[in-house]
């Protein structure tokens, strides 16, 4: 095998010139599309992604409700076009594994029992992937629940680690995930300090799992903090205040 | 498969609230400690037409996986090195509430998850299995068929997959005029390690080791994590529509770390 090229130089600087610890830039709106009960679109480093959320709406097919709560479907998908092969659009078994950790990340947050006989769709598409597209897509699709007005108990915010190296990273990027030894996934809610999400591939020591994950969970506080800013521009904005006495009442 | 199972076991939700007061005094249903896994057996050499195969029992969960060796075309990223295909089914005989049809996405899950620690851990020298780089190279298939459920169909997946690699025999493959060639003798399938996954679930307060059917439709949520003969993480998994706080989650290690050091001990004895 060819000799793996450096992914951090003699300084501790990245390939894309960010510290051990410092996230890719983010940006996050909310209310991006218009049929949708709730959407956001993230953009985090090069990864581009919508979420889309519909519900709570009636059960198809009628046999899957829960007479208790809602049901809580998620769907991860990535466009052919998003990574540098094209992807076959059919849904690949790490798209249905995805999909399923997505939904299991985001059930927590949800007050289903308040939805009895409903179903809550989650949409994922990835326009563009850069490596931690699932977290990024569970940040966006915490902010589409949110702006579906479904009632929550915490935000989602996703954040991932990994080794790069032999060095403790934050939020690898494209190649850092490929050519990295190790990626960790982690999602949670942070006003609650609960796990939702966790993933690890690659070999950590007790000392580095730690580190990692603790990394992550920092890293995902800072999520956090952008994802409420994001939704403070859509619901409390500047603008907003201004129209509000025009007389425009209901609209979200 | 789970979830299938989850729904149907009314009985099992009812028993929650006597599981979670056993619990708060350290006991389970069956009598186990919360860190104790249940009996485990392996059987190597099963099916004399696989290369390698294993059937295990976990208490009553019970799995058979069978390794195939075959030749194929490499990924274009990765042209000099073999390729390693876990596949598992949770067969419609498995249990009362299990259908035959394509992999539910329990069924993807549960084969990715044990994927990622054969994987992630290096089990098999994949390096050593390029025929020719970028045209032929060696294609270790694995299959799983999950026979009887009872829970923690990880751990016995796992268990199932390492220990029928660990005594998997296959032929060498050379070209010869231009056309490969399988060797009459059989040599070992490269392995060097043996990562071993620990499987818990989370019900109320309390972390319990290797969960049975009955536990799982009880749980609120699990975490598998893998652990390799260092005493490392090399895949972990959390799964089910719960949390865990962080603190659990760093406990859950060092509860993988020394019970998958006692499991593969056990391993390595019954397939020496």
């Amino acid at each position: 095998m060819e000799a793996k090229r450096k992914l951090i130089d003699e300084n501790g600087i990245r390939l894309d010139g960010r510290k051990w610890n410092e996230l890719r830039p983010i940006k996050m709106q909310v209310g991006t599309l218009k049929n949708a009960d709730g959407s956001a679109y993230i953009e985090f480093g090069k990864n581009k992604i919508m979420a889309a959320v519909y519900g709570p709406k009636e059960v198809h097919p009628k046999h899957e409700v829960l007479p208790d709560r809602a049901l809580v479907r998620a769907r991860y998908h990535m466009a052919p076009f998003s990574v540098d092969e094209r992807k076959n659009p059919a849904p690949s078994r790490r798209e249905i594994e995805i999909s399923k950790v997505i939904r299991e990340a985001l059930e927590p947050a949800l007050v289903v029992e308040e939805y009895p006989r409903t179903a809550i769709q989650v949409f994922v598409e990835v326009l563009q992937s850069d490596g931690g597209s699932r977290v990024a897509g569970i940040t966006a699709a915490s902010l589409a629940l949110a702006d579906a007005g479904i009632n929550m108990r915490d935000l989602v915010s996703g954040c991932s680690s990994g080794i790069v190296d032999g060095q403790v990273v934050l939020d690898l990027n494209d190649a850092e995930d490929k050519e990295g030894s190790g990626d960790m996934p982690v999602a949670l809610m942070p006003t609650l300090n609960r796990v939702t999400l966790l993933q690890v591939d690659g070999i950590y020591t007790r000392e580095n799992f730690q580190k990692a994950f603790e990394l992550a969970m920092e890293g995902g506080r800072k999520v956090y903090e952008m994802q409420r800013q994001a939704l403070n521009e859509k619901f409390f904005s500047a603008g907003q205040m201004e129209q509000a006495p025009g007389g425009e009442t209901g609209e979200s | 498969m789970m979830a299938a199972v989850k729904k149907n076991y009314v009985v099992e939700t009812i028993r929650k609230g006597q599981m979670i007061e056993l619990l708060s005094q350290g006991k389970r249903l069956d009598g186990r400690a919360l860190d104790e896994h249940r009996p485990l057996t392996i059987q190597t050499g099963f099916i004399q037409k696989a290369n390698g195969s294993a059937m295990v029992t976990l208490g009553n969960t019970q799995v058979l996986a069978g390794v195939k060796v075959a030749t194929g075309t490499p990924f274009p990223d990765t042209p000099d090195k073999g390729l390693l295909v876990v596949n598992a089914e949770v067969l419609p005989l498995s249990s009362a509430y299990a259908e035959a049809g394509p992999p539910s996405e329990d069924a993807i899950e549960l084969a990715r998850v044990v994927d990622r620690g054969v994987r992630e851990s290096e089990m098999v020298d994949l390096a050593s299995l390029c025929i020719t780089p970028g045209k032929s190279v060696y294609t270790i298939f694995i299959d799983v068929n999950i026979m009887n459920v009872d829970g923690n169909l990880f751990d016995a997946t796992s268990y199932a997959v390492v220990s029928a690699l660990r005594t998997a025999k296959m032929p060498k493959y050379e070209v010869v005029d231009d056309k490969i060639k399988a060797s009459e003798d059989l040599i070992p399938v490269p392995v060097a390690k043996t990562p071993i996954s620990v499987t818990m679930a989370r019900i109320g307060d309390s972390i319990i080791v290797d969960p049975t059917g009955e536990e799982e439709a009880a749980m609120d949520a699990r975490i598998t994590i893998t652990t390799d003969d260092e005493g490392s993480v090399c895949a972990a998994q959390k799964g089910e529509p719960s949390t865990f706080s962080p603190e659990k989650i760093l406990e859950a290690v060092d509860t993988s770390i020394r019970i998958g050091k006692e499991i593969r001990g056990a391993v390595w004895e019954s397939i020496k």
